[in-house]
């Protein structure tokens, strides 16, 4: 998108529509995300932000359209093969495995997602590794369902780490938390992207989405209508229609 | 070897023993026929909890995979004279293809729209075996046993030695199942199926994998039962009672572990024998009815669920 860029895109989105019957949710997106981007994804309800990250994890058949993942043409595969190759991502609504404890959650992700194959007990060491960096390390051994809204984020961020991603997507990882509790789940998100993990942030709280991203891209009507630094597109006159109607 | 692999292993060789020791010792016939019935049903309700327990998917579909474990066998008798061991292994084999294209056809499908489907493969398989006179269509067909060899003295005796076998195989199978990968993977694609894709899950291969081995075991468990009937026909090999009744032991034992469809089959099949020989034959299957109900309302989890759930309380009050 940008004219100085130097590095290939990790991930490129070229002409995607998503047509569900006679609703058009993306019409012909095309965006390219640079490997360590941190990028914020807004708009209003029902503009398809989440219809997008379907359509990037797998989700939904794409058709016209490509995604590209480091070169290669992901569109055909299936999501789990997405996974495998570097897609994590969290739900808007959290989707725990709820029969299992939070440290089987994230053991899942090891067993099927991890590229390297390692030892049980290796694979068990990681899992600690990320339940601590998350800040959940003492709700290893508690049933998914026991655990509250905060925690229920931090562990979807936390299953979504363990598949060892390049791009990590966070689809409203913040809705319903409080202030402080927002915070916290920015923090750990920053953290993230410090450690070279590309992050799509999508998010309904501007002042979240202010401090965490590079660049913005703001959706209206399954429409890319404005995308740049995000001083920039909360600036744009487009934005402020479609936040708050003309 | 984990001590509880030992644990499990010595277990299955003094069941083993101790059935071959019956064989051997008790005279009277009728605990061997009642007793095959029983492992019958511990076998089924542990190869269909595979499928049905971990994965979630509630097949009715056993009498289908039973039906032709049984036809297989009478179709090789009547054109080779095949033995009870190549009969058994052709089952598993024919349940295997069947459960890879009933698993191809109908796994895309999520919930109730699979249980139909599976209940739709079992009335269309019994009508092609009803209209195929070779193996004897609607009327059905006798079998000739052939003579049994030592150590066994009676061919029943050994169809109980052979279906307690079949027991042992399928719990080994489920327990590994269940301790390893693939049954995490199951686990979690019963809990939140997209979830599972996006954390890696190849899900719709498990599923298959789990429809291949439960059908497997399934029609391998149907193949010695035209040599224990002596006979064969398309309304009892593929009545849905089986499948009723396999559902019903794998949720009342509970699906949550192994060991819980053998608990359900256990109480369920032995009530259904003692009811049969001092009540009648009818009243099981009303009993059966009562049963699940009781369970769905006050046990969800069977009694696996309602044990642990015991044992968390006590622990819960020394604390």
């Amino acid at each position: 998108m940008t004219l100085s860029d130097t590095q290939p895109p990790l991930l490129r989105i070229a002409a995607l529509t998503k047509r569900f019957g006679g609703f058009t949710a993306l019409r012909e997106v095309s965006v390219d995300i640079r490997p360590g981007e941190r990028f914020g994804l807004i708009g209003p309800n029902g503009s398809g932000k989440t219809t997008l990250i379907n359509c990037i994890s797998g989700a939904f058949r794409t058709e016209p359209g490509t995604v590209l993942f480091r070169g290669e043409d992901i569109t055909p595969l299936k999501p789990h093969q997405r996974t495998r190759r570097g897609i994590a991502r969290s739900f808007q609504i959290p989707r725990p495995f709820r029969s299992m404890t939070v440290a089987e959650n994230l053991m899942v992700a090891l067993d099927f997602a991890a590229h390297e194959h390692v030892s049980v007990g290796q694979r068990r060491d990681t899992m600690m590794s990320i339940l601590e960096q998350m800040g959940l390390g003492s709700k290893a051994n508690v049933s998914a369902t026991q655990l509250s809204q905060v925690e229920l984020r931090k562990m979807e961020l936390a299953r979504a780490m363990a598949t060892q991603p390049k791009l990590l997507i966070s689809d409203e990882a913040m809705a319903g938390l409080s202030s402080s509790e927002v915070d916290e789940v920015l923090d750990l998100l920053l953290s993230l992207a410090s450690r070279d993990i590309t992050i799509i942030m999508i998010e309904h709280i501007m002042q979240a989405v202010m401090r965490f991203s590079d660049r913005v891209m703001c959706l209206d009507a399954g429409r890319i209508i404005a995308i740049g630094t995000p001083s920039e597109v909360m600036a744009d006159k487009h934005v402020q229609e479609a936040y708050l109607g003309t | 070897m984990t001590r509880s692999s030992i644990a499990f292993w010595a277990g299955a060789a003094v069941f083993l023993a101790a059935v071959f020791v019956m064989t051997q010792v008790v005279g009277n016939q009728y605990p061997f026929f009642a007793g095959y019935i029983i492992l019958q049903f511990i076998a089924l309700a542990v190869a269909w909890s595979i499928l049905g327990g971990y994965a979630g998917y509630v097949n009715f579909g056993t009498s289908a995979f039973y039906g032709v474990g049984v036809y297989a066998s009478v179709f090789l008798v009547k054109a080779f004279g095949a033995p009870l061991p190549l009969q058994i292994l052709a089952g598993a084999a024919m349940g295997a293809l069947m459960g890879l294209a009933l698993g191809l056809l109908t796994l895309r499908m999520q919930g109730i729209f699979f249980s139909i489907a599976t209940i739709a493969l079992t009335i269309v398989i019994e009508t092609a075996i009803t209209n195929w006179r070779y193996v004897g269509g609607a009327a059905g067909i006798q079998i000739q046993r052939p003579e049994v060899t030592a150590p066994f003295d009676n061919y029943v005796q050994m169809l109980f030695f052979v279906q307690a076998l079949l027991v042992v195989l399928a719990v080994a199978i489920s327990r590994y199942i269940q301790n390893s990968w693939i049954g995490r993977g199951l686990q979690a694609l019963r809990d939140d199926e997209l979830a599972a894709e996006c954390t890696g899950v190849p899900t719709l291969r498990l599923k298959l994998l789990a429809c291949v081995i439960s059908g497997a075991l399934m029609c391998a468990v149907g193949a010695p039962a035209a040599m224990y009937l002596q006979y064969a026909d398309p309304a009892s090999a593929f009545n849905l009672n089986y499948s009723v009744s396999t559902l019903a032991m794998s949720l009342i034992g509970g699906t949550a572990h192994w060991s819980g469809p053998i608990i359900g089959a256990i109480v369920l099949a032995t009530t259904q024998q003692l009811l049969t020989v001092t009540i009648s034959s009818e009243v099981n299957v009303l009993v059966l009815g009562v049963m699940l109900v009781l369970f769905v309302v006050g046990a969800p989890d069977g009694i696996i669920g309602l044990i642990a759930r015991l044992r968390g309380n006590r622990g819960k009050g020394e604390a």
